[in-house]
C-alpha cells in the first residue's frame, strides 16, 4: 500500500520544527508501523534527506521507548498497543498519517519525533523503589499476601514507563505514570514500610517537573499500552491523604 | 542531559503540602460536593413554589429565623466557593501551560464536552450567583420587589419569583446557567468519588450515570420553575398577571 506521511521535523531541541510531507510506497500490511518508517527513512537517506529520528528499542512492545502520536492518538489508532506492536494492516492504501512527538513540557523534544522523558527518571529517584537489602530470593509463602493484593500490585506493575498517559492527557498530567508506581508498592508488604514517605515525594518531584493536574478525563487509560487502570490514580490519592493526615 | 536543568527538590518540600497538585484536587472535590448539597437544598426548598404563595412565602420567613445558622452556612459557602474558583482557575492554567505546544491532530477517546469545558462551566455558574444574589438576595438589579410583602405581611417572596421569571430575559439566562450548572455536574459528580480514591472498575459505569442523572435532575427541576411561570401556570396571587 502506498501511503501519505505528515511528520514533525525538528533539528535539535532550540529548534522551531515543522511538518513535512512524505511518500511511504509500496508498504505491506505485515510491517510493523516503525518497519513502516525504517522504509521511509531507507527512502528518505537516498535522496540525501536526513532520516526521521524516533525513539525505539526492544520492538516487541516491553521497553516503552517508542513514543509516536499518530494521526491524534497516543500510539496510534489499536488500544494496550505500543507503536513497535501496531501493524500497517490497520491503515488503508491511500491514507494520510500524521505523526508527531509526545507534546508536554516536561517532556521537550530532542530531535523530531524524540522527547526526553528523563523527568520520569528523575521521579523513579524521588521513591520509586524499596530502600533494603534483597539477599537471597525468599521461599515462595514466606511472605502470605493476599491475592487481591498482589494482581492489583501486578497490575500497576505492568507500566513501561512509555509516556503515552502525559502524551494523551489534555493536562499533560503524568499522574497514571506515578500512580502506577506508587501503588505497585503500596499494595505490597514490602512496599508498606515507606508507602507514606514515598507518594509525597514522588508528588512533589512530579509536580516539580512541570506536568499538569489530572482532572479526569480518562484518555491516559485509553491509550496505555499496558491499560493500567485510572483506579490507581485514586488509590494514590487516598495513600497522599493518609500520608499526610497520618491517618491510616 | 538536554536542555532541562537538574531539578531535584528542596529539602523539606515533601511537607510544603499547598502546593501539591493532589491537595489541590482534594480542595476542588470537598468545597465542590458541599456546593452540590447546597445546590440540591435549596432546589428543593425552591419547588415549594409550585404549592403556592403561603408555603413558599412560609419557609422563606424560616430560613431568614435560622439567623446565625443561616449565616454560618453562607459564610461557608462563600469562603468554599472562594477556594473551588481560586483554585479552579490556578489548575485550568497550569494545565493550559503543560502543554505549551500543541498538536496539529489531537483526538480524544473518552472524555467529553462537559469534562472539557469545567472552568467555563464553572465561571458560567460564577457569573450567575453574582446576577442571583444582587436580583434576589440584595435586591439591586430589580428595586421595584424590596416593598413586597404578602397578606401576612411578611416579604413575598412568591410574587418576587413569580414577576422575576415573567421577564423572558431573566427567564431565559436563569435556564442558560442551569445548563452551565448540568454540565458542570455531569463531570463533577463521578470525579469527586475519583479524585477522592472512592471509584472503582465496578462502580464506574454507575458513578457516570449519576452525574448524567443529577445533571439532568438539576436541571429540569430547577428549570420547571421558568417553565410554569412562562406558560402561566403559577401566576400571581389574586389572578394578576
Ligand atoms: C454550584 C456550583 C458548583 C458545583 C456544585 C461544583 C462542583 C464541583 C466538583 C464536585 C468538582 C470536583 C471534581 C473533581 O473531584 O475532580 C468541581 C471541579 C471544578 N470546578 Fe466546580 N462546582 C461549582 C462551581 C464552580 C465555579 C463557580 C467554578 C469557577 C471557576 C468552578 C470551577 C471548577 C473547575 C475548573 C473544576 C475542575 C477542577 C479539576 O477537576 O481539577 N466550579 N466542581
Ligand atoms: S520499542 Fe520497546 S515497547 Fe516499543
Amino acid at each position: 500500500m502506498n501511503l501519505t506521511l505528515y511528520v514533525w521535523r525538528q533539528k535539535n531541541a532550540s529548534d522551531k520544527g515543522k511538518m513535512e510531507r512524505y511518500d511511504a510506497r509500496d508498504i505491506s500490511s505485515h510491517m510493523s508501523f516503525l518497519e513502516m518508517l525504517d522504509v521511509v527513512n531507507e527512502d528518505l537517506t537516498e535522496k540525501g534527506i536526513e532520516p526521521i529520528a524516533f525513539d525505539h528499542d526492544c520492538r516487541e512492545g516491553i521497553c516503552g521507548m517508542c513514543s509516536l502520536m499518530i494521526n491524534g492518538i497516543a500510539h496510534g489508532p489499536e488500544p494496550g498497543t505500543t507503536v513497535c506492536q501496531l501493524h500497517m494492516r490497520h491503515f488503508k492504501d491511500g491514507d494520510s498519517i500524521y505523526i508527531e512527538p509526545w507534546r508536554a513540557r516536561a517532556f521537550p523534544v530532542i530531535k523530531d519525533l524524540i522527547v526526553d522523558r528523563s523527568a520520569f527518571e528523575r521521579i523513579q529517584h524521588a521513591g520509586g523503589f524499596i530502600s533494603i537489602n534483597t539477599g537471597g530470593a525468599p521461599d515462595a509463602n514466606a511472605l502470605p499476601i493476599a491475592k487481591k493484593k498482589a494482581d492489583l500490585a501486578m497490575d500497576a506493575a505492568a507500566c513501561i514507563g512509555c509516556g503515552a498517559c502525559v502524551a494523551s492527557c489534555p493536562n499533560a498530567s503524568a499522574m497514571l505514570f506515578v500512580s502506577a508506581k506508587v501503588t505497585q508498592f503500596a499494595n505490597l508488604p514490602q512496599g508498606r514500610i515507606e508507602a507514606a514517605e514515598r507518594v509525597q515525594k514522588m508528588v512533589a518531584q512530579m509536580d516539580l517537573e512541570g506536568f499538569g493536574n489530572c482532572t479526569n478525563h480518562y484518555e491516559c487509560e485509553a491509550v496505555c499500552p499496558k491499560e493500567i487502570n485510572i483506579r490507581f490514580i485514586g488509590q494514590m490519592n487516598r495513600e497522599f491523604m493518609k500520608a499526610k493526615t497520618g491517618l491510616g | 542531559m538536554t536542555t532541562t536543568a537538574t531539578k531535584t527538590i528542596p529539602a523539606g518540600i515533601a511537607g510544603q503540602s499547598s502546593y501539591s497538585s493532589i491537595w489541590k484536587k482534594i480542595l476542588m472535590a470537598v468545597t465542590g460536593i458541599s456546593f452540590m448539597g447546597f445546590v440540591a437544598g435549596h432546589m428543593i426548598g425552591n419547588l415549594q413554589l409550585f404549592q403556592g404563595q403561603e408555603k413558599l412565602n412560609d419557609y422563606a420567613e424560616l430560613l431568614h429565623h435560622l439567623g446565625g445558622l443561616l449565616w454560618i452556612v453562607r459564610g461557608t459557602l462563600l469562603i468554599f466557593l472562594a477556594i473551588h474558583v481560586w483554585t479552579g482557575i490556578r489548575l485550568y492554567f497550569q494545565n493550559w501551560s503543560a502543554r505549551p505546544i500543541s498538536y496539529k491532530r489531537q483526538e480524544s477517546i473518552e472524555t467529553g464536552l462537559t469534562s472539557k469545558t469545567m472552568i467555563w462551566s464553572g465561571l458560567g455558574i460564577l457569573l450567575y450567583v453574582v446576577y442571583h444574589l444582587l436580583h434576589f438576595t440584595f435586591v439591586v438589579t430589580n428595586p421595584e420587589y424590596a416593598g413586597l410583602t404578602d397578606a401576612a405581611g411578611r416579604l413575598d417572596v412568591y410574587s418576587m419569583v413569580i414577576l422575576g421569571f415573567q421577564n423572558y430575559l431573566i427567564s431565559g439566562v436563569y435556564i442558560v446557567a442551569m445548563l452551565a450548572l448540568a454540565f458542570h455536574i455531569n463531570h463533577a459528580l463521578p470525579s469527586f468519588f475519583q479524585t477522592l480514591g472512592l471509584n472503582r472498575p465496578s462502580v464506574r459505569p454507575w458513578l457516570k450515570r449519576l452525574g448524567t442523572l443529577a445533571a439532568l435532575l438539576f436541571f429540569f427541576g430547577y428549570c420547571s420553575m421558568p417553565a410554569a411561570v412562562l406558560l402561566n401556570i403559577i401566576k400571581l396571587p389574586g389572578g394578576g398577571n
